[in-house]
């Protein structure tokens, strides 16, 4: 079953070309992780993979609808890069708000224990260190149930032990049949997680394949992956 | 239905939380009026006493502050913090985001009218009649609309960082020049020739006309003019949103 599929997708900013007629399918119980340097045009992809921008030529369809529906965003569930949180709302109380969005929300334990943030449910955002903080856009991004998860770069910030239990969690929700796509500039995450990985350079796919094709002979995915654009 | 009443719930504990925010917004029209009202005591302008006038000019200001700050620079804040876009990724209806923080702006304007009466009416000379206060009310509240809009245009072209120094550059001088500190009769004549140019002036003039102390120009002209203001900042907001969906974050 497909999630996601872009279809010859390009975005124009200006002059500034950040997708050149992109292809990619993203698949259910599939984990794709999109690799890239800064500009490559990750971040433009998943702007229009969630409807928050309008590509300028092709398409992009997410379970067969438009993203920028929002029918089709309630199916959708998205950890943006950088996003911050207004601090004065406790933990719970944003959950609760998010959860409302949706047609068949998780229950705010499950999404609570998922999140690992226990203990934490009273507590206001802007009192919370840099890893609860995103453990909680992690929660606003699973409560409302998602079919495909978006995660752009979810662990940037995250102890050893916060990204490993992030990482469970989301393979869990792979397991359930969820359809995941991971940006990341942890290739070690990438080669941990991913069942297919897709790395692009310039707004194009250079290439693509499981984390043990696109190693090759190289010994981890990074040295691999510092190859592919020093040769490109 | 829920959803939006949740919306409304959370944006008032928000505001709620935030003092360092609410209370100038609550307490700076009240004060103001305190200063100004005790200053000029009980005198006659026209067919009121300086208190009674003055709740109409403080009210006024008093709305167009709650609007513009708790529209425009919340907006911008939120805008810059990434928020707005995180909102806009979940099926949340975008009007929500909006009605939720009007409704904000409504009940703050609700207060400092409210305020504003209790102080007049117990420390100034305001007696009014019933009817007359509701009328002076409704006017205010729903008066803050038009400044809502122009709030929400300048929440989304002001940084998140400038914009409530860009709202109290536009937001002090625009009340001063309309006659909202100072009866507008008090102001030389070529700051009177501007007024009539800026929204507050009108929606003073309204608030004034409830309790029979307008300058005598046409309900329909201030009408007319609060209409055109909103239309224009609603459209220039309008494409700021749309702006927003082209641009590239990072």
């Amino acid at each position: 079953m497909i999630a996601a599929r872009f279809s010859s997708v390009t975005k124009s900013y200006g002059m500034v070309e950040a997708l050149k007629g992109l292809d990619l399918t993203i698949r259910q119980g599939e984990l794709l992780a999109l690799l890239g340097a800064n500009g490559a045009g990750k971040t433009s992809a998943v702007r229009i993979l969630l409807g928050l921008a309008k590509p300028t030529s092709g398409d992009v369809r997410v379970f067969g609808g438009d993203p920028r529906d929002a029918r089709t965003r309630t199916r959708i569930g998205a950890v943006l890069q950088s996003a911050r949180v207004p601090e004065t709302l406790r933990v719970q109380e944003h959950i609760h708000l998010f959860s409302s969005y949706y047609p068949n929300p998780m229950p705010l334990d499950e999404v609570i224990a998922a999140a690992g943030l226990q203990g934490l449910e009273r507590r206001k955002f802007g009192e919370l260190s840099g890893g609860q903080q995103k453990r909680v856009l992690f929660a606003l991004a699973i409560c409302g149930n998602p079919d495909l998860l978006v995660l752009d770069e979810p662990t940037v910030g995250l102890d050893v032990e916060a990204r490993r239990a992030m990482w469970k969690q989301v393979r869990a929700m792979v397991g359930r049949g969820k359809a995941v796509l991971l940006t990341t500039h942890y290739l070690a995450e990438a080669e941990a997680l991913a069942d297919r990985v897709v790395v692009m350079h310039h707004g194009n796919v250079v290439a693509e394949g499981t984390p043990a094709e696109i190693r090759g002979d190289a010994a981890t995915l990074e040295d691999a992956f510092v190859e592919m654009l020093e040769a490109s | 239905m829920k959803l939006y009443l949740l919306e409304i719930k959370y944006e008032f504990l928000k505001a709620l939380r935030l003092p360092a925010y609410s209370l100038p917004t609550l307490l700076f029209p009240v004060f103001f009026y305190l200063f100004f009202g005790v200053m000029f005591g009980g005198k006659q302008t026209g067919a009121v006493n300086m208190s009674t006038y003055l709740v109409a000019t403080y009210g006024t200001f008093g709305v167009i502050g709650a609007a513009l700050f708790g529209f425009g620079v919340s907006v911008a804040v939120e805008r810059g913090q990434g928020w707005l876009e995180v909102k806009r990724t979940t099926p949340m209806p975008i009007a929500a985001y909006f009605v939720a923080k009007l409704a904000m702006a409504m009940i703050f304007s609700a207060v400092i009218v409210t305020l504003l009466f209790v102080m007049g009416s117990t420390v100034g000379d305001v007696t009014m009649p019933f009817l007359t206060m509701a009328k002076l009310f409704a006017v205010l509240v729903l008066g803050s609309v038009t400044f809502c809009a122009f709030g929400l245009a300048l929440g989304f072209f002001a940084g998140p960082n400038s914009a409530a120094p860009v709202v109290n550059l536009i937001y002090l001088p625009m009340a001063f020049v309309s006659g909202l500190w100072v009866p507008i009769v008090f102001l030389p004549k070529a700051v009177q020739d501007i007024a009539v140019w800026l929204p507050p002036y009108h929606l003073s003039q309204l608030a004034l006309g409830t309790i029979g102390a307008s300058r005598g120009g046409s309900v329909a002209l201030h009408l007319g003019a609060m209409a055109a203001a909103t239309l224009l900042f609603g459209a220039i907001a309008y494409i700021g949103y749309r702006r927003d969906e082209g641009k590239l974050y990072g």
